[in-house]
């Protein structure tokens, strides 16, 4: 497998999300779709219901071993197999993550584009789960691949209550080629958009869960000690190259509001020192401000 | 002939009504210009006062509120959320 590299973790950190373009090989995609393929014209409900009837992805139990879920020379395990996801699932979730519900998404051309939602429920955890959505052939703009906002993924939120931010500064839409596959935090806003092309769009998600700390999996050998070093802030050399490490964390995105804008600065501070194991680290400065409390030194 | 509303939402990044919009939504009474998720990557207006000098009426905005003890670091909701509307008779 190939394991993420700090830097991919730290841009997950950051941004939520982590993307593979065309990694599945061709043969994976077309085994994937067979059972898609030569299907009478139906309703989408009925499309769906068929395609569960007839098991074109397995029923798998809440918390089945991920390694377990699915037959050896599935489709849907050869996806599991490529390099890049054996090794994003095993940095992200480990090794012994489970399964917690997949579903084929379809969204057939016409209709309205859903709602902003982040999945579930409200959710405290500094752990996380992963979203894997695989598009098994192209997507292009107007089929409406799935809307997501960069950098939402920790805030704190009852699911479809964003149902009214019908657009956000530095929104992306998937737009891929086949074999592709993303990862997202569980808790990124996104929605699926209206499929305005002539063909049906099919995505595959499968939520995973950690069964263990999620701490330094992924391929540490590129972890600087240096990322502990702070350098100045606000008065500073323009020129001065930044730490590779907080150059990433401290990203900005487009919606930031002027002051929450910084609250995302400390929570990807803490969601960073629960991946490294390291709760003494700080970028900038914004978390050892807050923290420091003379009276608790001495 | 009717009196009809349109509804524009935009989220800016401070409580100044002149501070940039990062978010946006319309909801149109008359059906016209109907709004839909993902619908546009550019927002209508630049800042909240731009819209005023386009005619639209603001009718609602968010408090600035005291913080939840326990949740100052928590974020959450977009905070800076302003109502506007136009009335179009039909």
């Amino acid at each position: 497998m190939k394991k993420l590299t700090t830097l991919q973790m730290a841009d997950f950190a950051a941004t939520g999300l982590l993307r593979f373009e065309a990694v599945v090989p061709d043969a994976v995609n077309q085994h994937f779709m067979q059972a898609m393929s030569e299907l009478p014209d139906e309703s989408p409900r009925d499309h769906s219901q068929r395609l569960m009837r007839e098991r074109a992805v397995p029923e798998v139990a809440p918390g089945t071993p991920l390694a377990q879920a699915y037959d050896a020379d599935s489709a849907i395990n050869r996806v599991l197999q490529v390099p890049e996801v054996a090794g994003a699932i095993a940095s992200l979730v480990g090794q012994s993550a489970v399964v917690d519900h997949h579903y084929l998404h379809i969204t057939f051309p016409g209709g309205r584009a859903q709602d902003t939602h982040q999945d579930s429920t409200i959710d405290l955890r500094r752990a996380f789960d992963v979203q894997m959505f695989y598009f098994p052939h192209a997507v292009t703009l107007d089929m409406g691949g799935t809307r997501f906002v960069p950098g939402t993924h920790l805030r704190i939120v009852s699911e479809m209550s964003l149902g009214r931010y019908q657009n956000i500064l530095g929104q992306q839409s998937v737009v891929c080629p086949a074999g592709s596959v993303f990862f997202f935090h569980h808790g990124i806003w996104h929605g699926a958009g209206a499929n305005k092309g002539h063909d049906k769009r099919y995505v595959l998600k499968i939520r995973m869960c950690p069964r263990e700390p999620q701490v330094r999996l992924w391929d540490t050998s590129d972890l600087p000690e240096s990322m502990n070093e702070q350098q100045p802030i606000f008065w500073k050399n323009p020129d001065a190259p930044r730490h590779p490490i907080h150059q990433r964390l401290m990203a900005t995105q487009p919606w930031f509001e002027h002051d929450t804008g910084r609250l995302e600065m400390i929570n990807r501070i803490h969601l960073w020192r629960y991946l490294t194991g390291d709760e003494s680290f700080d970028m900038d400065y914004w978390a050892t401000r807050v923290e420091n409390d003379p009276a608790r030194v001495s | 002939m009717s009196t009809l509303q349109q509804v524009l939402v935009l989220y800016l990044k401070s409580s100044a009504l002149d501070s940039a919009v990062i978010g946006w939504a319309r909801y149109d009474g008359t059906g016209e210009q109907p709004g839909e998720p993902g619908d546009s990557s550019e927002p209508p207006y630049e800042t909240g006062l731009a819209a005023l000098q386009d005619g639209w009426r603001l009718i609602q905005a968010s408090p600035i509120e005291a913080h939840v003890p326990g949740s100052e670091f928590t974020t959450s909701y977009l905070k800076f959320e302003f109502f506007f509307e136009k009335l179009v008779e039909l």
